[in-house]
Order: structure tokens, then C-alpha cells, then sequence
């Protein structure tokens, strides 16, 4: 990867990640966030078509738990531990758009 | 600082109890807390509750088990029922978590008592505790230093004799880095040999949680309690806890030890120096070492800070100002939650969030963090190669001693290079252990890391018993 | 169903959303149960809290994985994904669904008309929260504020996706219809559609003919079969207009307003979310064993296809009125009633009707009625000691108090066959009643016997065998008493 980070891509992860930079900010991380990448260009560098991706360290395979129903947590410590809470329910300013 | 396994047997034959060993740690916390910063919290009420409580069954001639009456310290990033946890973060101030990790209860059903939890770097992202939102801890060697990170506050409290044994995190160094950096013991076990339920994640496929302590011995005793297979966690081994404690003395004669290039080319020559030292001390005990060269470690840098933020980006989304912790207001939903993650996150949080969300996003996932799934596999290649031909790999833990507030935390890539030496085996999923070994400047000590295959703790502890005995320190 | 003219096309790709039967939620032991009091079965996994970690529910597994066997798919080894966006519904802003690797893929679907759906994929994920909003009359537009519920938030999906194999609205909706009888055969799902418990999007384009396929919407909010197939024609024409007048159909998420009948713009696609899919590093990977697959192939009941064939091949050309009747039994899966009356005998007819009709109407007792007890009733219907009104009535206290006998309720109630000396008589009086009719039925016109059937009926409430009314009436027409 030899293009570099742009201010824009970092604008746009930062939307992405809900998160609001100051200009200063966004110079920063993308001079930081550059450095990093361009660190990681040993790596970009070689050819490992024929390497198997590895997502996690051992090959474990079905983990399963038995369908049992468990007792659920309290509804009133849940809540009270809520930055909003009304009618038993978690409390939110509105909701611009539909969930995608 | 008695042991923990003294401490154990004396409260098990009532030569102490319970009750004193807490207060004499409780007195040392209210005595260097302040300065140190190594505390976010300190559960009096219910720490006394819990030393009376195995008091009380030991009089009525009940095993109380092999941490009876040891007061342990726990990293703030793991969940204790009603005990605040923050992470060291703003944006979890004020949780008390609704249960236990599994740790926890194990820790408490062996008899310990959690005195309370220590500071980190911000959701463990940090090798200083200069990341913390409450204050980075200081080292208690020398307070003028960083006691390393992320677990840098487990790591103090052991150092300044505030308990005996404590608990950290390590994602790619964060228990062995402190270790080192405050002459300590502290080990990663195998990635799914300790229950991850309940450690608050920040990098799931990284993260292992494991001891500190000043002896071989009770980092072998603290890791067999709270080692084996959790139902709670789908990448929890299916074993029960290996026998350790049996195995320190084992010894080391007859092994293979493979002296690695890629591990401690580039540190201090005072580093470098203890690293071959540790190597002769192996092989007076009766140790072939072989001189070994791994290229593929050093790819594991840029690999893992792609992983790991990768992961993080999407560990920490759930900090949305919803259900639980900090809000911070908002004219809709989006502005709400932008708003409590702007104000909630510090400076390094956000870093890594945006350069995982980015390693992730449309366009670049193959460049980035598809090609560091694909490094992680070379890595594993390459030490499943060197396992074949030794038993053991010894290196440096850190390229230094400890260092002074302000020198890195200014540059993340020079922060991020500080964790070259430990990064490979958590990509690997492999245990290692760092063990103080020899001093650096300023008589700081230094520790050296001694690696495994998977499932190998019992004979790392027994070749770091081996170096503890050498160094002279028991 | 509307037809498209010009030689458009539609072409149409249904995803349906179905819950599964499961006890507990999909990664957690929280109870998975529809109706609870808002957050009250929730726990720090579904709740998404800092440190909780899932671990996959079996029976899930097990459900897909019979989802997957009747729709014939391949049953291959999986992963599990995380689809991170920012959302208040969803407790850790990301959702835990299959990518690139599903449990099932690569399967079909017959439909009764004889037509092949393919499905391109059955794969598992959690289902979300649901929120409730405060102000702008409850909707989400316009709302002051919303509150949110995490009961339904890990609740197990397995997502059923088509091929855009469609061309027609009523196919949409007989593919919805089979593939919801399938999910409830398989014990996978209760199918009720008004509990939310399945789901249908659909993808709607049109084309010419041949044409490569055009670009599509897709429709959300379909809350019934009958929604789906005004939404899928009202889409369709919207779509042909927009393209006859020279515009373009944009890429987008439409709404399908029930109460307008009218589709409208959700959201536009360009602004794409970036999904950020990668595999779950809290889960490990899933790879039923061949002893497993094998075993749930096993068990597997038959599916409605095979059943509605059963029943179908009990009746020598059955009319629409008699295949609407087996739908229905299907539907119900009550046909074990049909198969037991046949097997002592009865008429499948007869049987189908009455259990389209009169068990159907009372399935709360069903559990009541023996089918040892109802093939005696058909039987008793059949052989003329009951009349179709009486039958109904002692399946009727079947149905309501159980028993296995019912002779005695037939005998109880006091319905006993009319003697034939009886019906003749009233027969008779009847004709002398109606001389015209008889005048009709006696030139040949067959169809003034249900005239006098129902003559008979009224006047010995409905005592009468309508067979034996048949009858006399035929002994009569033929002379055998000229009085």
C-alpha cells in the first residue's frame, strides 16, 4: 500500500466509528495513522496468495451450549445502571432512520 | 512480602489469618497508594467481609482452599459483581457490572480475596498506564518511571508489596512487559487455557488473561487456580487446569533451548547481555541451546496492530451510551452516541478504533487485515518449525528497562515497537513468560521471555524456576 | 395479481427472516419467548455488557440445519460473522450472522404449481431488539424519543434467501406460503407472520423479457401474504411506469404502506453501510459431523409437499373446493385424522371435510378428539345412522369433552335415524307440498334433490340422512310406490 492515508479517509472512518475529530485531530491521526500503515508495508509487500488466513489461533469446531434456558438478570439493576431509562425500558433521544 | 503460597499455608494452619494478611495489604495500599496511583479501587467492606468469611470456615475445619486468605489484586478491565469497573476509561465510569467474570468466582472459591482493582492503559491499549483516563501509575522502583502497560497497575501492586500475586491482561505483551519492567514474574498462558467471560474485551482473538507475581511458584499457583475450561467461553480449551505447581522444580536438563535472533536483536546491550547470561544459566542446568533465527517475527508488529485495533474497532462499539456507563447528550440517537464516544474515548482509544475501522472497511480489508490473518499463519508456521527442534525459545521481553514518563507517549510507533518482542506468540496463541533476570541501568531490572508451544506453562515455569534459582533470588 | 403489459417482466427474489423454536436465545440462556415484559429476558451476553462472551446454542444448529435439509441444501462448514453498524436496537452495535460461509446453501423449493425456486443460502443470525417510540403518533418519523427492549435482541433467525427466481406476485406468495408450511413442519418455526416470527423482504425489478435483470428495490414491512403480493404488484407497475416515461429505478429500501397500499422511499442505497464483516473472534467455527447431519435427515418429518400428494392421491380428481380443504389440513397438520378415518374405511372425502371444516374451527381442543374416535363418527356419518348435522354435532362434543365413544353421544342426544316408514312420509308430504318441483325432478332434473334434501332438513332439523333422502326420493321417481 504506497498511497498514503488522505485527511478524507480518515474523516470517513471516523464517521464510521461515530466518532467527531477536531481539524487538529484529523491532521494528527492522519500523519499517526499513516505511519502505521506505512509500517505495515513489509507486510502489504508480499505475495501470500497461497497462505491460508488464520482468524483465530487453534482449530477448535463446534462449541456448543445445550438449550436450556438460564435466569436472566434483573430488570431493575439493569436499568438502574442505564444513562436513561422509562417504562422498563432503555431510553434514547430519537431515531433518525430505520436500522439498515 | 511473604508468598502467596506462605501466606496460603499459614492462614490454612492458623498460624495468620485471613483478617491480618488483608489488613497488612490494606495498610500498604493506604500507605503508597496515593503516590503509585496503582488502585482505582479499593473494596474494603467487602474484601474484610470475604477474609472474616474464610476466618470463620477455616475455625469450623473447612478447606478453605490453596489461595486461602490472600489478598489479590485485579485488573480493572475484568467484571466483579458490584465492584466499579472502568477500563480506566471515562466512558465506563461510574459501571458496576451486573456479574462476575469466571476468574472471579474461581479466585474467590480457592480462597483469595480481591482487594480491589488496579489501573491500566485505557482498555488495555498502552504499554505505560500513560494512556489511563485516571492517571498513569508509577513504577515502585523507581517512581520517575512507567511500570509498564497495559496491566501496569497488577504489576505495581505486586512490586510494592500491596498483595502478593495479582492479575493482568495480556493482548500482545501487556502482562509480560510490566513484569519485566518491575521485576516481576507474570506469564500468557495459552490462547483458551483461562476463561476470557468476563475480561472486557479488546482484542478477543489476542487477549489471555494471566498472573503477576514475585515467584515462579505462585505465578504457577495462581495460573493452576483460574486455568481451565469455561462453557461460558466458546474458545476456552476443552481441558481441565494442567498441573503446574507440581512441575516447577522439574528442572531443565536434557532440554533444547533455541536462543531467537529476531527476540533480542535491537534491545539495550544491558538487555542483550541478560538474555545470553540466562542462556549459559540454562545451560549449566543442563540445556542444549541452539542459536535460531525466525525471520516471520518480525512481521508480527504490523500484523498485530492491524489485528488487534481490527478487533478493538468492533469490541468497543458496544460504548454507545445506551444500556450502560457515561452519556453524553444529543439532538438524535447518532449525535448522542458520536458524542459520548468522542467525550468518552482518550486519544489512544480513538486511534486504534479508527485505524481497525479502517483495516476493516470496504476497499481495504485484503491489503490490511486479510493480510494479516495470512502473517499470523506464517507465524504460527514458524514457531510450530522451531518447535520441532527445540523444547523452549528464550528471548528479551522488552528492548529496556523501564522508562521515564514522557519518552514514548508521544509517538505511538515508538510506543507500538516497545511490544516487537512479546506480539509473536499472542499471534500464535502460545504461552510465554517473562521472568526478571539481571539488572539495567540505574540497577532497573530486566526481565528475559522464555516461549512454548501451546500447552507447554508447566515447563516454562519449570526453565524460569530454573533462571529464578540462577539469578539468585531463591 | 396484476398483469404487466409490454412485455414487462418481474422478476422478484424473496429474503424471509424466520425465528426459530428454540427454548433459549441463540448465544445465550436467556428464555426465547414472544410477549414478555420488556427486558426481562435479558442477561449480560444478549445485553452486549463489557466482558460477556456467546456461545452457540445447539438446538439452533439443529433447527437450521433441518430448515436446510427440506429446502435441499448443501450442509457445509460455517463461520460466524460480525456485521458491525451502529444501531440502538442491536446491543453491541454489531450483529453475530454468517457471511461468506452459511450452514446451508445451494437449495430449492417446489411449489404446488409445479414451478422450482432456487434458495441460494439458509443461514443463522441474532435477531435485534425492538424499539418503541415516544410522540409523532408512535412512528419513527416524527418521534420525540424511543425506548428500546432487548427481549427479542439474540433471539436465533435463519434467514431464507430465494434466487430472484420469481416472476409473479401470486408465485411470491405461494413460495411464502409453502416455505412458512415447510418451516412449520420442520418444528423450526410457529410461522406467524403476525407475531413477527417470520418476516418477508422482497426484491423487485422488472425487465423485458430476456432481458438482464433490472435494477432492484427492496420492499420491507411485509407483514402478511396478502401485503406481499399488493407490494410486489404495486412495486412492479411503479417501476414500469418510471421506466416507460424514461426515468431510471434507483437502487433502494422502500416501505410498504398497508393502509395506502403504496410502497415509499426508505433508503437509498448510494450511501451504502460499510459493513465491516469479519469472522467473530468469540466463536469458533461450526461443522456439523456427517453422524449429526444424518441423524436430523432421519427425523426429519414429511414436508407439506409430500403430505398434500397423500392426501390429494385419497380423492379420484378432487375439486378446487376439495384442494382448498387439504390445503388447509395441511396447513393445520391435522391429516393423521384423514389417514386414520381412511384407514378404517371411510370416505377421504367425508373425512377431509370434516376436518378442514369442524376440527379446524376448534383447534384449542383438538388434543381432545381421538382419531379412533373421529373415523368412528365419519363411519357413522357414512353408513347413514348420522346425518351430516348430527356428525358435526357429536364431533362437535368430541372436540369439547373428549371420549372415545361416539355411539353414546349420538345416542344421548337422542339422534337416532329417522325409520324410513318416518322419512317416507315426510317425503311424501313434501312432494304433495311442492307439486312443481316434483314435476321437475321427476322429468329428470337432478338437481331439484337438493331442493327437497334440504326441504327434508328443515323439517326434521336436520335428522335426515341426506343420502337416504336421495333415495327415496330416486324409489319414488322410479315408481316403486305410485300413491
Amino acid at each position: 500500500m504506497s498511497s498514503p492515508l488522505q485527511r478524507e479517509d480518515v474523516a470517513r472512518v471516523a464517521r464510521l466509528a461515530r466518532l467527531t475529530l477536531t481539524e487538529a485531530e484529523l491532521d494528527l491521526f492522519t500523519s499517526q495513522l499513516g505511519q502505521v500503515l506505512e509500517h505495515a508495508n513489509d507486510m502489504s509487500a508480499l505475495n501470500l496468495d497461497d497462505v491460508e488466513p488464520t482468524a483465530h489461533p487453534f482449530g477448535l469446531i463446534n462449541v456448543f451450549r445445550r438449550d436450556v434456558v438460564r435466569p436472566s438478570l434483573d430488570r431493575d439493576v439493569l436499568l438502574s445502571q442505564a444513562p436513561d431509562a422509562e417504562s422498563g425500558r432503555f431510553a434514547v433521544p430519537r431515531i433518525l432512520g430505520e436500522a439498515p | 512480602m511473604k508468598s502467596a503460597q506462605t501466606i496460603a499455608n499459614d492462614v490454612r494452619d492458623g498460624s495468620s489469618s485471613a483478617v491480618a494478611e488483608l489488613q497488612r495489604s490494606l495498610a500498604r495500599i493506604a500507605e503508597r497508594n496515593d503516590e503509585l496511583n496503582v488502585f482505582l479501587y479499593v473494596d474494603v467492606e467487602g474484601a474484610t467481609a470475604a477474609a472474616s468469611a474464610i476466618d470463620e470456615r477455616r475455625s469450623r475445619g473447612e478447606d478453605v482452599g490453596p489461595l486461602a486468605g490472600v489478598p489479590i489484586a485485579l485488573k480493572d478491565n475484568l467484571c466483579q459483581i458490584g465492584i466499579p469497573t472502568t477500563c480506566s476509561s471515562k466512558i465506563l465510569e461510574g459501571w458496576r457490572p451486573p456479574y462476575s467474570a469466571t476468574i472471579v468466582d474461581r479466585l474467590i472459591a480457592a480462597g483469595a480475596v480481591p482487594v480491589g482493582k488496579t489501573n491500566l492503559d485505557e482498555f488495555a491499549m498502552g504499554s505505560s498506564t500513560e494512556n489511563s483516563a485516571f492517571g498513569p501509575t508509577r513504577n515502585p522502583l523507581d517512581p520517575s518511571r512507567v511500570p509498564g502497560g497495559s496491566s501496569g497497575g497488577s504489576a505495581a501492586a505486586v512490586a510494592a508489596d500491596m498483595t502478593s500475586i495479582s492479575i493482568g491482561s495480556d493482548t500482545g505483551g501487556s502482562i509480560r512487559q510490566p513484569a519485566a519492567l518491575c521485576g516481576l514474574v507474570g506469564m500468557k498462558p495459552t490462547y483458551g487455557l483461562v476463561s476470557r467471560y468476563g475480561l472486557i474485551a479488546f482484542s478477543s482473538s489476542l487477549d489471555q488473561i494471566g498472573p503477576f507475581a514475585k515467584t515462579v511458584g505462585d505465578a504457577a499457583l495462581l495460573l493452576e487456580v483460574i486455568a481451565g475450561h469455561d462453557p461460558l467461553d466458546a474458545t476456552s480449551l476443552p481441558e481441565p487446569a494442567p498441573s503446574l505447581v507440581a512441575h516447577v522444580n522439574d528442572g531443565m536438563a536434557g532440554k533444547r533451548v533455541g536462543l531467537v535472533r529476531e527476540l533480542y536483536e535491537g534491545a539495550d546491550e544491558s538487555v542483550v547481555a541478560s538474555v545470553r547470561a540466562a542462556a549459559e544459566a540454562l545451560r549449566e542446568a543442563g540445556c542444549e541451546i541452539v542459536e535460531l533465527s525466525i525471520p516471520e517475527l518480525r512481521l508480527g508488529l504490523s500484523a498485530y496492530y492491524l489485528i488487534a485495533p481490527a478487533e478493538a474497532s468492533s469490541n468497543l462499539a458496544r460504548y454507545d451510551g445506551v444500556r450502560f456507563g457515561r452519556r453524553v447528550d444529543g439532538e438524535d440517537v447518532t449525535a448522542m452516541m458520536e458524542a459520548t464516544r468522542t467525550a468518552g474515548f482518550g486519544a489512544e482509544v480513538k486511534r486504534r478504533i479508527m485505524l481497525g475501522t479502517y483495516a476493516l472497511s470496504a476497499g481495504y480489508y485484503d491489503a490490511y487485515y486479510g493480510q494479516a490473518l495470512k502473517v499470523r499463519t506464517l507465524t504460527i508456521q514458524a514457531f510450530a518449525r522451531a518447535y520441532a527442534q527445540v523444547d523452549l525459545l528464550l528471548g528479551a521481553t522488552t528492548p529496556g528497562v523501564a522508562f521515564k514518563f514522557g519518552e514514548k507517549s508521544n509517538d505511538p510507533m515508538a510506543m507500538y515497537l516497545n511490544d516487537v518482542f512479546t506480539i509473536p506468540t499472542n499471534l500464535a496463541g502460545d504461552p510465554a513468560v517473562s521472568v526478571p533476570f539481571g539488572r539495567g541501568e540505574e540497577n532497573l531490572p530486566i526481565g528475559v521471555q522464555l516461549l512454548g508451544p501451546p500447552r507447554s506453562e508447566a515447563q516454562l515455569f519449570a526453565a524460569a524456576r530454573v533462571l529464578e534459582i540462577a539469578d539468585g533470588r531463591a | 395479481m396484476t398483469t404487466l403489459t409490454n412485455g414487462w417482466e418481474i422478476v422478484v427474489g424473496l429474503e424471509v427472516h424466520t425465528e426459530l423454536l428454540t427454548h433459549s436465545k441463540l448465544f445465550c440462556g436467556c428464555e426465547n419467548h414472544f410477549g414478555s415484559e420488556p427486558n426481562t429476558n435479558v442477561c449480560p451476553v444478549c445485553l452486549g455488557l463489557p466482558g460477556s462472551l456467546p456461545v452457540l446454542n445447539e438446538q439452533a444448529v439443529e433447527l437450521a440445519m433441518r430448515i436446510g435439509m427440506a429446502l435441499h441444501c448443501t450442509i457445509a462448514p460455517s463461520t460466524f460473522h460480525r456485521k458491525n453498524y451502529f444501531y440502538p436496537d442491536q446491543s453491541k452495535d454489531y450483529q453475530i450472522s454468517q457471511y461468506d460461509l452459511p450452514i446451508n446453501s445451494n437449495g430449492y423449493l417446489d411449489l404446488p404449481d409445479g414451478s422450482r425456486v432456487g434458495i441460494e443460502r439458509a443461514h443463522m443470525e441474532e435477531d435485534t431488539g425492538k424499539t418503541t417510540h415516544l410522540g409523532g403518533s408512535g412512528r419513527l418519523a416524527g418521534a420525540d424519543r424511543s425506548l428500546v427492549d432487548y427481549n427479542r435482541c439474540g433471539v436465533p433467525l435463519v434467514e431464507i434467501v430465494s434466487a430472484p427466481d420469481i416472476r409473479s406476485s401470486a408465485q411470491a406468495r405461494a413460495y411464502a406460503a409453502e416455505l412458512r408450511g415447510i418451516l412449520i413442519a420442520t418444528g423450526a418455526s410457529d410461522g406467524r407472520m403476525e407475531e413477527g416470527s417470520m418476516r418477508i423482504d422482497a426484491n423487485v425489478s422488472v425487465r423485458q423479457a430476456n432481458a438482464p435483470y433490472g435494477t432492484r428495490c427492496e420492499i420491507k414491512n411485509l407483514n402478511s401474504l396478502r401485503s406481499l403480493q399488493r407490494a410486489i404488484d404495486y412495486e412492479a407497475l411503479r417501476q414500469v411506469e418510471l421506466l416507460e416515461e424514461g426515468g431510471t429505478v434507483r437502487q433502494e429500501t422502500r416501505h410498504w404502506d398497508e393502509d395506502r397500499g403504496e410502497t415509499s422511499t426508505l433508503r437509498v442505497k448510494e450511501d451504502a453501510e460499510d459493513y465491516r464483516y469479519f469472522r467473530d473472534p468469540d466463536l469458533v467455527d461450526l461443522a456439523p459431523s456427517q453422524q449429526w447431519q444424518d441423524a436430523v435427515r432421519a427425523a426429519l418429518p414429511a414436508m407439506p409437499a409430500e403430505r398434500r400428494a397423500a392426501l390429494i392421491a385419497t380423492i379420484t380428481q378432487p375439486s378446487d373446493a376439495q384442494r382448498d380443504a387439504i390445503e388447509v389440513v395441511i396447513d393445520l397438520g391435522l391429516e393423521h385424522y384423514v389417514h386414520s378415518a381412511v384407514a378404517a374405511g371411510a370416505d377421504a372425502a367425508t373425512a377431509i371435510s370434516r376436518v378442514a371444516n369442524e376440527i379446524a374451527a376448534d383447534l384449542e381442543h383438538v388434543a381432545n378428539l381421538s382419531p379412533a374416535a373421529f373415523s368412528a363418527t365419519v363411519l357413522m356419518e357414512q353408513s347413514g345412522a348420522l346425518s351430516a348435522t348430527q356428525a358435526k354435532t357429536v364431533l362437535g362434543e368430541l372436540l369439547e369433552h373428549g371420549g372415545d365413544n361416539p355411539q353414546a353421544i349420538a345416542a344421548a342426544k337422542g339422534f337416532e335415524q329417522l325409520s324410513a316408514d318416518s322419512l317416507g312420509a315426510t317425503v311424501a308430504s313434501l312432494i304433495d307440498a311442492h307439486p312443481d318441483e316434483w314435476g321437475r325432478y321427476r322429468e329428470g332434473d337432478d338437481k331439484l334433490a337438493q331442493f327437497f334434501i334440504g326441504q327434508v332438513m328443515k323439517s326434521t332439523k336436520g335428522q335426515a340422512n341426506g343420502k337416504a333422502v336421495i333415495a327415496e326420493l330416486q324409489a319414488r321417481r322410479q315408481g316403486r310406490s305410485q300413491d
